[in-house]
Parts: C-alpha cells; sequence; structure tokens
C-alpha cells in the first residue's frame, strides 16, 4: 500500500531524513515513531505530497505521490498534527467543504456524513460551528472528515496530541473499529507509547532521519529486551531531550491563542 | 467549478456570520464621511470646488473595496494559521481553482460591504448625479475588489507571521488609501504627489467611481478603466501564482 525507498529529505545543509525505507500492508495500522524532530512530520509531509522529496522513491497504492498528484490526494485521507477546520462554520459544513473539494457525489456525501458523524458522536452537534467544540470533539470531526471520501490509507500525525485519556481511549476505539469495517490502512505517529502498543501492528522508530528499528510491538520489546515499548523505545533512541524551536508559525499561533481567551 | 464554489461560499459565510465585523468595519467610513466630510465641508466649499461631502463619498466607498478586499486577501495567513489552508492544499483540487473561488469571495464581499456603505453615504446625504450611474460605480468596486483580492492573496502567500501584518498596514494600505485622491482632489497637485497618486491603482479606481456617480473625473472614465482591468490581471495573476507557489 505505502512503499519507500531510500528516501531523503534536505533543507541546506539539514538531512531531516536520510535514507529511510519500509513497507506498509493493506490495512494495516502502522505506527511512525520517533522523538521531536526526527523526521515524522517532513516524512508524512513527502508522503502526503506537501513536499517533494530530495532523492528516492515514494509508491502509494502504486501511485508517485509527485507524478499522480491528485490521483494520490484521493486515495488518502489526513489528520494533521494542527487543528485544520474552518471554524466559523458548523460539522456539517466542513463536511460538506470537504465533500466538494474531494468530488464525492452529493448523495453519497449525504450519506457517509450522516453515518460517520454518528460513529464519532458528532451527529447531534452537527449544526453548532466548530468554534464551540471541545478539543477532543475537533479531533473526532477532523478524523471522519478525512474519512468522508472513502481513501484507502489514514494519515495520523500525532491525533491524540493534548486530549484527556477518555478522549484518546474512544478516537483509538473509533480507527480500530474502521480499520476493521472499512479495511482502511493506517498511518499513524504518536507520542504516546501506549497507544502504539494498542494500536499498531507495526512499528517504525525513526531518530535523526534514519529507521533505528522496525517490527511488531512484540519484536522490537525482544530485541531491546524491555518489557515495555516505551522503555524499548528509550533504549533504540536514548534518553536526552530534543527541542525544536518553534518556528514563526508556532509563535503566531502562540500568540493568537493568547488572544483568543 | 465545485471547489470555486465551495471556497467562494465559505467566504461569504464567514462574513455574514460575524455582524460584529460587519457593522465595526462600516465605523471608519462612517467617520470619514461625517467628520471630515462636514468638518471640512465649508473650507471645500470656499475655495469653489462645490459639496465636499458629495467628492469623499466616493472615496470613502473606494477605500471600503480596498480595505475589504485586501484584508481578504491576506486572510490567507488566518488560514495558515488556523490550518484550514492545509485542507486546502492537500485536497485534489487545482491550486488556481482554490485561489479563484478564494478571490471571488473576497470581491462578492467587498461589494457588499461597498453597498453598504453606499447606504451609509445616501443617508448621509449624498446623491449621484443620475441612478443610471449606479450599474458603473458597481463595476468599478468590483474592479478595485480585483485589483486589491489579488494584491493581498500576493501578500497573503508570502507573509509568514504576524509582525509583517503592521508594516503591511502602515506602508502598503494606508499610503494606497491617501495617496488614491479618495480625499482630494488630483488637479494641480505638486508635482512629486501628482506623480505618485499617478502610480497608486486606487487612484484610478476612485476617480472611475466619482466619474459615475458626480460626473467629476480626473483621468477619464475609459482610461480608469483600461488602467485598473490591466493591474487587475496582472495583480490576480501574481497572487495566483505565488499561491500556487506556498509550501505547506
Amino acid at each position: 500500500m505505502i512503499r519507500v525507498s531510500s528516501l531523503v529529505k534536505s533543507f541546506g545543509d539539514f538531512v531531516a531524513v536520510n535514507e529511510i525505507s519500509f513497507e506498509v500492508q493493506q490495512g494495516e495500522i502502522f505506527a511512525f515513531l520517533g522523538p521531536n524532530g526526527a523526521g515524522k512530520t517532513t516524512t508524512i509531509k513527502m508522503l502526503t505530497t506537501l513536499l517533494k522529496p530530495t532523492r528516492g522513491n515514494i509508491e502509494i497504492d502504486g501511485l508517485d505521490p509527485q507524478d499522480q498528484q491528485d490521483e494520490v490526494r484521493r486515495r488518502f485521507g489526513i489528520v494533521f498534527q494542527d487543528p485544520s477546520l474552518e471554524w466559523e462554520l458548523t460539522a456539517d459544513e466542513n463536511m460538506e467543504l470537504h465533500g466538494v473539494l474531494y468530488h464525492v457525489p452529493h448523495k453519497l456525501r449525504i450519506e457517509r456524513t450522516e453515518q460517520l458523524l454518528k460513529i464519532f458522536e458528532l451527529w447531534e452537534r452537527r449544526k453548532e460551528p466548530v468554534k464551540r467544540f471541545s478539543g477532543g470533539m475537533k479531533r473526532r470531526l477532523e478524523i471522519a472528515r478525512g474519512l468522508l471520501h472513502t481513501p484507502k490509507i489514514l494519515f495520523l500525525d500525532e491525533p491524540t496530541l493534548g486530549l484527556d485519556p477518555q478522549s484518546r481511549n474512544q478516537m483509538w476505539t473509533h480507527v480500530k473499529r474502521l480499520n476493521e469495517t472499512e479495511g482502511v490502512t493506517v498511518f499513524l505517529t504518536t507520542h504516546y507509547m501506549d497507544e502504539a502498543d494498542r494500536v499498531a501492528q507495526r512499528i517504525a522508530i525513526i531518530d535523526h532521519g534514519k529507521i533505528v528499528a522496525q517490527g511488531t510491538p512484540a519484536e522490537l520489546k525482544e530485541q531491546t529486551k524491555s518489557d515495555s515499548l516505551e522503555q524499548a523505545f528509550l533504549a533504540l533512541t536514548g534518553t536526552s531531550i530534543r527541542d525544536e524551536s518553534a518556528g514563526s508559525i508556532d509563535q503566531m499561533r502562540n500568540f493568537v491563542k493568547m488572544w483568543r481567551r | 467549478m465545485g471547489a470555486i464554489y465551495i471556497l467562494w461560499l465559505r467566504e461569504l459565510k464567514r462574513y455574514t456570520r460575524s455582524r460584529a465585523q460587519m457593522f465595526g468595519s462600516l465605523g471608519q467610513p462612517l467617520l470619514y464621511l461625517l467628520a471630515l466630510g462636514f468638518g471640512l465641508g465649508p473650507v471645500f466649499q470656499k475655495s469653489g470646488n462645490g459639496s465636499y461631502l458629495q467628492f469623499i463619498a466616493p472615496g470613502v466607498i473606494g477605500m471600503t473595496v480596498l480595505f475589504t478586499s485586501i484584508f481578504s486577501g491576506i486572510g490567507l495567513l488566518w488560514d495558515r494559521q488556523f490550518g484550514f489552508l492545509k485542507e486546502t492544499l492537500v485536497a485534489p483540487v487545482s491550486r488556481i481553482s482554490i485561489v479563484i473561488g478564494k478571490t471571488l469571495g473576497g470581491v462578492t464581499v467587498a461589494l457588499i460591504q461597498g453597498t453598504l456603505v453606499v447606504i451609509v453615504c445616501l443617508v448621509a446625504g449624498f446623491r449621484p448625479v443620475a441612478w443610471t450611474a449606479v450599474p458603473v460605480a458597481f463595476c468599478f468596486m468590483a474592479l478595485i475588489a480585483m485589483v486589491f483580492g489579488g494584491l493581498g492573496t500576493a501578500i497573503g502567500s508570502k507573509l509568514q507571521d504576524m509582525q509583517g501584518f503592521q508594516l503591511i498596514m502602515n506602508f502598503l494600505v494606508l499610503p494606497i488609501f491617501f495617496l488614491s485622491g479618495a480625499l482630494f482632489p488630483l488637479d494641480h497637485l505638486p508635482k512629486v504627489l501628482g506623480f505618485i497618486t499617478d502610480f497608486d491603482p486606487l487612484s484610478y479606481g476612485v476617480d472611475g467611481l466619482r466619474g459615475a456617480l458626480i460626473g467629476r473625473t480626473h483621468f477619464g472614465l475609459l482610461t480608469d478603466l483600461a488602467v485598473l482591468s490591466a493591474v487587475a490581471v496582472v495583480l490576480v495573476s501574481v497572487g495566483g501564482y505565488l499561491f500556487s507557489q506556498i509550501e505547506a
């Protein structure tokens, strides 16, 4: 479903992603883990047509994200690290907008919107503007929206960031269920190792732009002789803290958050 | 087509749902119209130029369309900030249709806001020379909106953060307004000022509005129309191009 070989992305002198290769099978839940700044988001951006690789090959359902951009875009849904909903519009309208952008036929769109909003427990609130939603509701709506055009792959970039344990638990239950019922392949990143351990069938760990380990959660634990995935992760990536410098966009976001209160 | 429509609709909904913004942005035109219109009126009259309210009303309408359309374009910055931009960038539609939908939305919003100000002007006592000229005035409003909607999109595509916003406001938007002849006649200006105003696209917009509404023009209606159309094509293209270059 996803095939990546010798993928490289450099920004000037800095090599963000360095010769990584991996495969994700159809219907699999695949977790892509790593410390801050390891290259996770850069990789997701390349997989989802948003960034051109410096070198290497990517295949999404047999297609090249650069050459067959629109074809590839139709095949995946994505939930970004930061929210990407239109806050002034209602849940329903956000779904409509997405459906139209993805050329989902009107009747199908209505049916699927109802189905998804019910699964994600947002149906009752569908006429309310998103700005009144809680963090967990916004996240659920984004996943529902990402699934509207029946993608084959769902990318989830740290989807549970900032959610309480209840919302996190509920979200993964839904994702797992959709993976089983619709057979959608899930590619996720998260900092919560227990989540990856619970939902992912296979895991790749990236650090400093290189993949340092790949396998099932059990294999990774065995390989590092650890009891938990968290210990395995620390054994593989070390215990020093990585600081990401906040980019200008992040600074602006904080500025706005301040004003929104 | 669908993408253009739905993004146009989004701009419109955003606008109509924030009543505070809608009425709040009437404050400034009202202030110019009433404070300057009536305050400078007697001086203007004495110098033999007729009613200042009649003169300034098209300028205030032009200003409203300028502000609304340029900020609608720069609104890209907010889309980037609240993340909605990514949703459109990753969708299987061309960047061009996204930017067309957004720009048309901005033009529509600017026309509605302009219409509200026209009504405010009428209430304040402004009277166009002929009512038949009103459609011509709307044409000019639409052209002004396209010129500055395109410019706003170009800026919004390049601007990375809020810090740049003040800069744009003080060194671009306000000069465009103040150097356009919205507030003073362009005839007999000092050479340098006259030279600068000739390069301000809004000069032609306001002049066109004035020509249509009160039958008084500096450049001539056809020149206004030609210059505005040409600048609109250039700026909308530049905006579209820069938008297509955005990396998420």
